[in-house]
């Protein structure tokens, strides 16, 4: 294996690991150890390749070398930690993002919905919101959000702070607009919020019917019976293992006929409960439990 | 041996991989992944039943946690960052690097930590400096790192960018890849042994 000073990457643009495959892991496995045993948050079944990205990406932005330097950090500066944390929580998301499984929601989600006199709807990993706002305002134009209730969890007391907020970039806007218009929206997308600086604030009346609330996959059990469990691209971090154990979480949390949103490229076959699932729409994956 | 040969793309850059994989004998039975850059809006798919037109491998696009078998091409889906692991694929949804996601780098990264010198890469036609880093890494773990010639891409800065990143194994006319991926798979100490040179 070369070394690390047979570098030819170009000075100035070292925002690279160094390439030494085993020691690294070695690292990343200590520090996760440790993380775990000082603050209580297990990463240690995340999935390697993304989480060895994002914590590279922290022991760059502290200034540091080797991802033994940022343990030692984190373990002496709870501050660290929570930079680190925030890091490894965010999810990188959109209102209305993959406007086709907003479409497919409210066409063959919501005229379930309408069957039941009242519905509990938990967004899995929720990070800044967008997803949990977006809903919102799905459900408030089909006219089932008065029944409605979003329990909004993520992992990260201050992204749920951001989320409550519902302050998004007016830069994003444009995007987002078009997204809602692909998505089915009935609206005019302006609507929804007034642009404030260089923010754009969502109506508050859209998280009337929202409860924020801190929640972990990998340690938490069930705290509800949901109708709709929606965890778009947040298992992707996962490794297999920890993905079962959420999917058994996420099955044993649905009513019979409940309804489970993944992500475009999440797939139900790494669930042990497969077998108890009906498509309700393979390509936007929307699935009905049914065992 | 290798394990894995991995091929990033931007503009210009269906012909060039849809020519690559025509060229590719049957019997060569390294799996392959592709990081082209696409418009987030871009249906699924599409890619992939583009480039199947072009070879008998099975193509397919992505799905999270897929394991990575011989002969096959996987195309990492538009809007997701492709992640290789040891035997499997995963997907993440951060940031994009540089506007890309996919980004080439994160694949060619990812793909150098997981399997060291049993990746050959290759960097086709494209108009953004994506994948030089990824294939500096390559490179830097021992694998192979394949650029295709600046002067007959559609887009060079993408093959200038990687030039000017890394020492190249080989800098081929498009048509010449396919065969050079044989060669080294046919003969892989041989051939290292020449380049090395």
């Amino acid at each position: 294996m070369a070394s690390v000073g047979a570098s030819r990457e170009p000075a100035g643009t070292s925002k690279h690991p160094p390439a030494h495959g085993d020691l690294e892991d070695i690292e990343l496995s200590l520090l996760l150890e440790g993380v775990f045993r000082q603050y209580g948050f297990d990463f240690r079944e995340y999935a390697p390749a993304s989480l060895r990205r994002r914590v590279w990406r922290r022991v760059f932005a502290e200034g540091l070398q080797t991802i033994s330097a940022l343990q030692d950090k984190l373990l002496h500066d709870p501050a660290c930690m929570e930079r680190l944390l925030l890091d490894l929580s965010i999810n990188v998301t959109a209102m209305f993002r993959d406007p086709a499984f907003y479409l497919a929601f409210r066409e063959k989600v919501v005229p379930i919905l309408r069957t039941y006199p009242f519905t509990r709807i938990w967004v899995a990993g929720c990070s800044t919101g967008e997803e949990v706002y977006s809903l919102a305002i799905l459900l408030e134009e089909e006219q089932v959000y008065d029944r409605a209730r979003i329990y909004a969890t993520d992992i990260n007391e201050s992204v749920l702070d951001r989320a409550r907020s519902g302050v998004f970039p007016l830069d994003k806007m444009r995007e987002y607009t078009q997204n809602y218009i692909k998505g089915g929206g009935t609206r005019a997308f302006s609507e929804y919020y007034l642009a404030k600086y260089d923010g754009a604030q969502f109506q508050r009346s859209l998280i009337e019917n929202v409860v924020f609330a801190q929640h972990n996959l990998v340690s938490d059990h069930s705290f509800n019976e949901f109708n709709v469990i929606i965890c778009r691209n947040v298992m992707i971090y996962f490794d297999r293992t920890l993905q079962e154990r959420v999917h058994r979480l996420f099955f044993d949390s649905l009513v019979t006929f409940g309804v489970l949103g993944l992500g475009h490229k999440e797939s139900i076959r790494f669930s042990p409960h497969e077998a108890g699932y009906e498509e309700l729409d393979p390509s936007e994956k929307l699935y009905r439990k049914v065992g | 041996m290798y394990d894995l040969v991995c091929i990033g793309a931007s503009w210009g850059g269906l012909k060039a991989i849809g020519q690559v994989l025509a060229d590719l004998p049957a019997e060569l039975d390294l799996p392959i992944a592709i990081a082209q850059h696409r418009h987030p809006d871009s249906p699924e798919g599409t890619l992939a039943q583009l480039l199947q037109a072009q070879t008998n491998r099975p193509v397919l696009d992505v799905e999270d946690k897929m394991a990575i078998e011989p002969r096959h091409v996987y195309i990492a889906p538009p809007n997701y960052h492709l992640l290789v692991e040891r035997g499997s694929f995963a997907l993440s949804v951060d940031e994009r690097i540089q506007f890309a996601r996919p980004s080439i780098d994160v694949l060619f990264e990812t793909a150098a930590h997981a399997y060291g010198s049993g990746v050959i890469g290759i960097i086709l036609t494209g108009a953004n400096d994506d994948g030089a880093h990824g294939l500096a890494r390559i490179k830097r773990v021992g694998g192979v790192a394949v650029i295709q010639d600046p002067l007959g891409a559609a887009r060079r800065t993408m093959p200038d960018a990687a030039i000017a990143a890394t020492v190249a194994d080989a800098i081929l006319p498009l048509d010449a890849i396919g065969k050079f991926i044989y060669g080294l798979w046919v003969q892989p100490a041989t051939v290292r042994e020449v380049t090395k040179a």
